[in-house]
C-alpha cells in the first residue's frame, strides 16, 4: 500500500479552499484541513492549491509544507503512533519503548508506515502530559507510562482486533 | 453597560445552587488515565438524588488540570477538603457510598506522603499544594473549565469591566509596570515597557497576540491555563487590547494541544454571546474580536517573529528586528506579543493592584512563577511558587524528593535554551538573574529532575539533537553549527571522542551563541556549555576512559547474564524485544552482544537479579 497515491477529489480542495476564503494567510489551516481527508498531503493537492490561490505558488506551498513536522508527504497508517521523546519522557525511557515498536512492527531504518499501512510511526517532542512520562499516543488515545512490555500488548490489542474484522 | 457584580452575585447563586461539587481532573494528564469514565459512573451514581444524606443535590464539575498529573485520575470534594489519587472507575462507586453518603473517607485511595507513606486527610496538608502560591493557576482545577458561568463566580471579567469603565488605557500601562510583571515565556523583558512600546503607535490598525507555542519539551503550563482558566487568559487579552488600543487578536497554539484547542474555541464563543468579547464589550464601544491560529509543529515558533510569520501563512521564519513587532509586526502592523502565562497574571494585577503583585518575590523579579516539575523526582507536576523560592524547596519540599530513593544530580531548566544546575546551586534563588548568572535561564520553567543514573553528555546530546532538528535553517551558524555540536557529541557519546573534541565544542558553541539571529541559536548552545562547565569529568571518563559513569551510552555498555545465578526460566528471553537472549528451558541463558540494543528490559524482567550490566 505504501507509497500508492491516492485519487484526488479536486471537490474536496475546493471546498476546503472556500473555507478559507482563498485567502494565503490561511495556507496553514488550508494544509491542515487536506491531511485530515487524506492523512498526509497528496502532491496533486498541493499543487492544486498553489494554481489556485493569489500569492501563492506550488513551490511556496511545498515551501510550508516541508517546514512544519505535522505536515508529511507521505501516506501515513490507519493507526498513527506518536511517541514522545521530550525530555521528560527522555529520561523517563522513551527510546527502548520507541525501539520496541520499531522491532514489533518491522520498522526498520527511520521507516515510517508498515507494508500493510496499518501503522505509521512518528517521534514528536513534548506532547505536554509530562506527568505521565513516557508517553505514547495512538490515533488521539493518550497511552501513559508506556514501557517495551506495555506497548507490545497494545499493538497486539490493535493487530487482533485488525484481523478479527 | 454591563454590572459585572450582578452578574457575579448571580453566578455564585448558581454555583450554590449545585449542591455538592465534586471535583474531577479533565486535563489532559488525567483524561488519558480515564477520567472521562470516572466522570460518567459519578453522573450516573449522582443521578440518585434520595441517596445523597447531607446534600439535596450533586454535581460532578470537570475541571482543568490541577498540576499533579502524575496521581491521576485526581477526585477533589472541597467541601470536605479531601483529595482522592488514581481513582479508577472502579473506585467511584466506593467513595460514593463510603464518603459522599456515610461520611467515612476511603483511606486507600488517599495520597500518601513519599517520605512516610502516612495517608493525608486534608488537602491543605498535601505538601505539593502547601508550599505553592497559586495566582496565575489558581482557579485551574477548582472551575468548569468549559463554563463562563464558573468562571464569572470567581471573578472572571471583573478586572475588564474595571478597565473599561474607568476608561484611561495609561493607567492600565502604569499599573502593569508599577506591578514588575517580566515576560514569562523565557526572556523576561518588562511587560509594561513592551505594552508601552505599542502603545506608541495608537491611531491606527494595531493586534494582540497570545504566543501559546509552548514548544519547550517538559513544560505544560500554557497549556494548563488554556485547557483549564481559558477565560483568565482571554481577558487578559481584551484588557490588553484596551490599553494599546488594538481590535483584533490571535491565539496562536500548537496543534499538539487539541484539548486546549477545544476549549478556548468553546470560551471564545461563550465570551462572545455574553458580550464580553466582540463587539462593543459590555456596551461600551470598545471592541476586540479574537482568532485562534493552529500551530502545525515548529519549535521555533515560539520565536515572535517566526511566530507572526506562522500566522500569516509562511514558513515559520524568524525575521530580523528591528522593526520589532511592536512598530512593525502581524501584517506590517503595530503588534503586542506575551507569553500565556504572562496575559493570565494581568486580570489579576488589575484586581489587586501592582503592589499587591510587586509584594511577591524578589528584588527584580515579581510576582510568582509556575514550573513544570518533571523527570526523576516523586511528585511531578504543575507548580506555582513566589520568584525566588530556591530550588531546594522547589524540589525537596514541593517535589518530595528524588524517585526510588536516587541521588539528585542536576537539574535542566528553561529546556532545549536552558542550562543544567547542579547541587550547588539548590539554595539559588530562582529569579531571572540569579539563573542567568549560573549560566541557565527561567525560560518558560520547565524543570526537568535527574539523578544519579542519567549521563549527562548524553542529556546534552539529546538537546543538541533537538535543536538540530528545529533550527529554522536561515542562518548558517545556527543551521551549520548545531549540526557539526550534535557530530561530536555522537562521537563522544559512542566511545569514540577525543580530548581536541571538547574544545572544538565550546569553539562552536560561541560561534553559534553570537552568530545567530533569534533565540534558538543565541540559546542552542546552553546545555553544551553548562554540561561542559558543571560535568566535564563526564565528558572526560568518556574520552580517555571509554566509560559512561551513569551506565546509560550503550555502545559502552555491556550486559551480560551470571550463569550462576541464571535458573533459566526464560522470562528474559521472552521479555527481549529483539530476540537477543539464547538459551533452553532450566538451562543458564546467553545475551547476543550484537544484537543486544542495551534497552535493560531484561535486567528489570529477571526474577533472580542473574543479569547485570557494567
Amino acid at each position: 500500500m505504501t507509497g500508492s497515491t491516492v485519487s484526488i477529489d479536486f471537490k474536496t480542495i475546493d471546498e476546503i479552499l472556500e473555507s478559507c476564503n482563498y485567502s494565503k494567510q490561511y495556507l496553514i489551516a488550508m494544509l491542515q484541513k487536506v491531511q485530515e481527508v487524506y492523512k498526509y498531503l497528496p502532491e496533486e493537492a498541493m499543487t492544486y492549491i498553489g494554481e489556485k490561490v493569489d500569492g501563492l505558488s506550488p513551490a511556496t506551498v511545498y515551501g510550508v509544507a516541508t517546514f512544519y513536522a505535522q505536515f508529511s508527504l507521505e501516506p501515513k497508517g490507519k493507526y498513527e503512533i506518536k511517541v514522545c521523546d521530550g525530555t521528560a519522557c527522555h529520561v523517563r525511557g522513551s527510546m527502548p519503548v520507541l525501539n520496541a515498536i520499531r522491532e514489533k512492527l518491522n520498522l526498520k531504518d527511520n521507516k515510517i508506515t508498515t507494508d500493510d499501512g496499518l501503522f505509521s510511526l512518528e517521534i514528536v517532542s513534548c506532547l505536554g502530559a509530562c506527568g505521565l512520562a513516557p508517553v505514547c499516543v495512538i490515533n488521539e488515545k493518550v497511552y501513559p507510562q508506556m514501557t517495551s512490555d506495555a506497548i507490545s500488548i497494545v499493538l497486539d490489542t490493535l493487530l487482533k482486533e485488525e484481523r478479527g474484522n | 453597560m454591563i454590572d459585572i457584580i450582578e452578574e457575579q452575585n448571580k453566578a455564585q447563586e448558581h454555583i450554590k445552587q449545585q449542591g455538592l461539587r465534586v471535583l474531577v481532573c479533565a486535563g489532559t494528564g488525567c483524561v488519558a488515565n480515564g477520567s472521562l469514565k470516572v466522570i460518567e459512573k459519578f453522573k450516573e451514581l449522582g443521578a440518585n438524588v434520595s441517596a445523597l444524606t447531607d446534600y439535596d443535590k450533586m454535581t460532578i464539575v470537570p475541571t482543568g488540570c490541577h498540576g499533579f498529573c502524575e496521581q491521576g485520575v485526581l477526585v477533589i470534594i472541597p467541601d470536605k477538603h479531601v483529595t482522592y489519587v488514581k481513582v479508577k472507575v472502579e473506585d467511584v462507586e466506593e467513595i460514593f457510598e463510603s464518603h459522599i453518603k456515610n461520611g467515612t473517607p476511603v483511606e486507600r485511595l488517599l495520597y500518601k506522603d513519599p517520605k512516610t507513606n502516612e495517608a493525608i486527610h486534608k488537602n491543605d496538608d498535601i505538601n505539593f499544594y502547601a508550599k505553592q502560591t497559586r495566582t496565575a493557576l489558581k482557579n485551574c482545577g477548582k472551575i468548569n473549565a468549559e463554563s463562563l458561568e464558573e468562571a464569572i463566580s470567581v471573578r472572571g471579567y471583573e478586572a475588564l469591566a474595571k478597565v473599561i469603565t474607568e476608561n484611561n488605557p495609561d493607567n492600565v500601562i502604569d499599573t502593569i509596570t508599577k506591578s514588575g510583571l517580566r515576560g514569562r515565556g523565557g526572556g523576561g523583558f518588562p511587560t509594561g515597557m513592551k505594552w508601552k512600546f505599542t502603545a506608541a503607535n495608537r491611531g491606527g490598525k494595531s493586534y494582540v497576540v497570545c504566543n501559546g507555542d509552548e514548544g519547550d519539551p517538559g513544560a505544560f503550563m500554557d497549556r494548563s491555563v488554556m485547557e483549564g482558566d481559558p477565560h483568565k487568559l482571554l481577558e487578559g487579552m481584551a484588557i490588553a487590547a484596551f490599553a494599546i488600543g488594538a481590535d483584533e487578536g490571535y491565539i496562536y497554539v500548537r496543534a499538539e494541544y487539541p484539548l486546549a484547542i477545544k476549549r478556548l474555541r468553546k470560551a471564545i464563543a461563550d465570551a462572545e454571546e455574553r458580550h464580553f468579547l466582540g463587539e462593543n464589550i459590555m456596551g461600551s464601544d470598545f471592541s476586540f474580536t479574537l482568532h485562534i491560529k493552529e500551530g502545525a509543529g515548529a519549535f521555533v515558533c515560539g520565536e515572535e517573529t517566526a511566530l507572526i510569520a506562522s500566522i500569516e501563512g509562511e514558513r515559520g521564519m524568524p525575521r530580523p528586528k528591528p522593526p520589532f513587532p511592536a512598530n512593525k509586526g502581524l501584517f506590517g502592523r503595530p503588534t503586542l506579543i506575551n507569553n500565556v502565562e504572562t496575559l493570565a497574571n494581568v486580570p489579576l494585577i488589575i484586581l489587586n493592584g501592582a503592589d499587591w503583585f510587586a509584594s511577591m518575590g524578589c528584588d527584580t523579579s515579581k510576582g510568582t512563577k509556575t514550573f513544570a516539575l518533571t523527570g526523576e523526582v516523586n511528585n511531578t507536576g504543575l507548580i506555582e511558587v513566589p520568584m525566588g523560592t530556591t530550588l531546594r524547596q522547589i524540589i525537596f519540599d514541593i517535589g518530595g524528593g528524588i524517585r526510588g530513593g536516587k541521588k539528585f544530580k542536576a537539574v535542566q531548566i528553561g529546556g532545549p535554551s536552558g542550562g543544567c544546575l547542579t547541587e550547588e546551586h539548590l539554595d539559588i534563588s530562582m529569579d531571572y538573574d540569579s539563573l542567568i548568572k549560573a549560566g541557565a535561564m527561567v525560560g518558560s520553567g520547565g524543570l526537568v529532575v535527574m539523578a544519579e543514573d542519567t549521563c549527562m553528555v548524553e542529556v546534552a546530546r539529546f538537546f543538541m539533537n533537538f535543536t538540530k532538528n528545529e533550527s529554522c535553517g536561515k542562518c548558517v551558524p545556527c543551521r551549520e553549527g548545531t549540526k557539526n555540536m550534535l557530530k561530536i557529541l555522537e562521537k563522544i557519546v559512542k566511545g569514540k571522542g577525543e580530548m581536541s573534541d571538547l574544545d572544538k565544542l565550546e569553539e562552536l558553541a560561541h560561534t553559534v551563541k553570537d552568530g545567530s539571529l533569534c533565540g534558538l541559536g543565541k540559546t542552542a548552545p546552553n546545555p553544551v556549555l553548562s554540561t561542559l562547565k558543571y560535568f566535564k569529568d563526564e565528558y572526560i571518563a568518556h574520552i580517555k576512559d571509554h566509560k559512561c559513569p551513569a551506565g546509560v551510552c550503550s555502545a559502552m555498555k555491556k550486559i551480560t547474564i551470571n550463569a550462576d545465578l541464571c535458573k533459566g526460566c526464560t522470562k528474559c528471553a521472552r521479555t527481549c524485544p529483539v530476540g537477543a537472549i539464547e538459551g533452553t528451558v532450566k538451562n543458564p541463558h546467553k545475551i547476543n552482544q550484537e544484537k543486544c540494543i542495551k534497552c535493560e528490559a531484561c535486567l528489570n524482567a529477571c526474577p533472580f537479579k542473574a543479569i547485570s550490566k557494567e
